[in-house]
């Protein structure tokens, strides 16, 4: 079976004017299709770079990068993957169901298809009763929801999430975790998720990337052994607080947490 | 002196010189007793609105006070000669009053004790009112001579015996120059924008020939239109095309870039094609630019048009008859006109105001809210 991602010795330079910045660097990953795979790392390791890489919305400058077998160009025009960025980029003249109806209505969904789907994606993140409202008449983690629900309706199978819910505050963030937890184990997708919050990371994986900048590239790959039903204070078991650490020595190999110079 | 506090000292001032002025004005008139007994009994009342001071005094005496200074002095203007001098006392206490009045309300809008829909309104209707009061008292009262300035009644009487003239005029200049003119130099701009947007190379070559057409002064442009396309409306709706097509330009290339990057690249994961990104999300994100070409060019376009008529027409138009108007000494028709074109081009801008809020509701600055 191949691989949903696959990346081999991948690596992206940006040439700019002070000279080039070298934003990935001889990256090597699979991800298996059903992995919940975080990326974390302190910022300008690469990590948000990463995904809108395997999304195609950047170009590697080397090495090979596979996407269900397939070129990232090729899997985006596919409609392969959705793609949730950090903040909800809901359209405001559209309402939340007319929101979630844009990329059926891109990739020309029927009516009845697009009515059908926008009913069970929004039922999915709890947006029910909430279908004519305006993006702006609703809190930031109901519409950061209501964009998870949009990537969900065409149904791709691979979910890329770039820090979904950092704007949001802890409460919030921590209610929509153990929703998309149980989203995930529902709809049997394959999600990427960069965060920089390491419980973040381990509370929802079954495998940590490490990542560490100048140059970006990736130091630890933790496969997590935690049960896939995860409660909330599974977050305070010796398990969990042991692969919390190991992310945490990852990061420090990676001179993370050393200031910029 | 509890009651006077609770007004502001600008409120105060405005009492006491409406209340004073009155209380003068009603002495002057003491030995002329009876011969405007209207303006007599607005001094009586004006005066006794000094008890201001020691009691509550609503807002609406206030306003009630205004008007009746107002009628007051509109009866009493002569027909023939000047007004006596301590009549012009009563036009600045009823001035007083109105601006008082204007002033309560507005506080009383601002802290929530009146609504402000409906209220709100009252406030530029009485500014007007006062602004045609004084307007008229003035020219009629000073014999001021009509070449000059004449009075808003005589326009109005003339407004009135020349609708025919008005309406031909305001069909030759409205309806058949400003609104093709419009609406091609308007819809030329936003196709020449999106086509501009698309490709690098009409980017460099048409936004300077652009840029230089909207140097171009009206008065230079409007007879080598009358030259090219002769002397009925179609010069003029093609001065208004050359004078509305350059804003709509810049503000429509301006607005195709008010989409964000996260939305532009949503798009890009969906893999939509250009015009799906054109229409569903470029589109509607410039619609505040181009709304705000379309306000800013219905006031061009009826400028344009008038000035245009003035280089060669037909012997009807608004320009046309303000021209002409000003030679013949017509002077209330040309202000007849003016008020038409006033009317005409608030009501065309105030339509594509509402038709604003309609389209962009969504918009922080239409919804009142953040963004």
């Amino acid at each position: 079976m191949t691989p949903v991602v696959q990346a081999h010795n991948l690596g992206l330079t940006f040439p700019t004017a002070d000279g080039d910045v070298v934003a990935l660097s001889d990256v090597n990953l699979t991800i298996e299709k059903g992995d919940f795979v975080s990326f974390i790392g302190p910022s300008g390791c690469g990590k948000t770079t990463f995904l809108r890489t395997i999304a195609d919305l950047e170009q590697p400058t080397s090495g090979t990068l596979e996407i269900n077998g397939q070129m990232p160009e090729n899997a985006r025009k596919d409609r392969a993957y959705g793609y949730v960025f950090q903040a909800p980029a809901l359209y405001p003249w559209r309402t939340i169901e007319k929101n979630v109806a844009l990329p059926l209505e891109i990739m020309g969904y029927s009516a009845a298809q697009q009515a059908e789907r926008i009913k069970r994606t929004l039922d999915l993140v709890n947006l029910s009763g909430f279908e004519n409202k305006y993006p702006w008449q609703l809190s930031g983690g109901m519409q950061q929801r209501a964009s998870i629900a949009r990537a969900l309706a065409f149904d791709a199978d691979l979910l890329l999430m770039d820090e979904p819910f950092g704007a949001l505050d802890e409460i919030v963030r921590d209610h929509l975790n153990s929703e998309l937890l149980k989203l995930w184990e529902r709809t049997k997708k394959t999600i990427c998720f960069v965060t920089h919050s390491i419980p973040e990371a381990v509370y929802l994986s079954t495998k940590i990337v490490v990542m560490s900048p100048r140059p970006g590239r990736v130091t630890d790959v933790i496969e997590s052994n935690l049960p896939r039903e995860r409660p909330l204070d599974i977050r305070e078991t010796p398990e969990f607080l042991q692969i919390a650490a190991r992310v945490r020595d990852g990061l420090r190999a990676g001179h993370s947490y050393e200031e910029m110079v | 002196m509890s009651f006077a506090r609770e007004l502001t000292s600008l409120q105060l001032y405005l009492g006491l010189v409406g209340g004073g002025l009155a209380a003068l004005g009603f002495l002057a008139s003491v030995p002329t007793l009876g011969s405007a007994p209207l303006i007599t009994v607005f001094f009586a009342l004006g005066a006794v609105s000094l008890a201001r001071l020691v009691m509550p005094w609503s807002l609406w005496l206030d306003g009630l006070l205004a008007v009746f200074g107002a009628v007051a002095l509109i009866a009493a203007l002569p027909a023939e000669g000047v007004l006596p001098v301590h009549h012009w006392l009563a036009l600045f206490a009823a001035w007083a009053f109105s601006w008082l009045f204007v002033e309560r309300l507005t506080t009383a809008i601002r802290q929530g004790r009146l609504p402000h829909t409906g209220t709100g309104q009252v406030i530029p209707l009485i500014f007007g009112l006062s602004l045609l009061v004084i307007w008229e008292v003035v020219t009629r009262g000073a014999n001021v001579s009509p070449v000059l300035l004449p009075p808003p009644s005589a326009i109005a009487a003339r407004f009135a015996q020349s609708t025919g003239i008005l309406w031909a005029d305001f069909v030759q200049t409205f309806v058949k120059s400003v609104i093709p003119g419009y609406l091609i130099g308007c819809g030329a701009g936003l196709l020449v924008a999106i086509a501009v947007d698309r490709s690098p190379f009409l980017k460099a070559g048409v936004m300077p020939i652009g840029n230089f057409m909207s140097a171009l002064p009206i008065i230079g442009i409007a007879p080598i239109m009358v030259m090219w396309f002769g002397f009925d409306w179609q010069s003029k709706a093609a001065v208004v095309v050359a004078m509305t097509f350059f804003p709509m330009l810049v503000n429509t290339v301006a607005g195709l870039n008010a989409a964000s990057a996260i939305e532009r690249d949503l798009m890009r994961t969906y893999a939509a094609s250009y015009w799906q990104t054109l229409m569903m999300l470029r589109l509607p994100a410039a619609g505040p630019f181009i709304f705000n070409a379309l306000k800013i060019n219905s006031t061009l376009a009826l400028i344009g048009a008038i000035v245009a008529e003035f280089f060669g027409t037909p012997v009807v138009g608004m320009g046309f008859r303000i021209s002409t108007g000003v030679g013949r000494l017509a002077i209330d028709l040309v202000w007849a006109e003016i008020a038409v074109a006033a009317i005409a081009g608030s009501a065309f801008y105030g339509v594509i105001a509402l038709l604003e809020r309609g389209v962009t509701f969504w918009h922080p600055s239409v919804r009142g809210g953040r963004a």
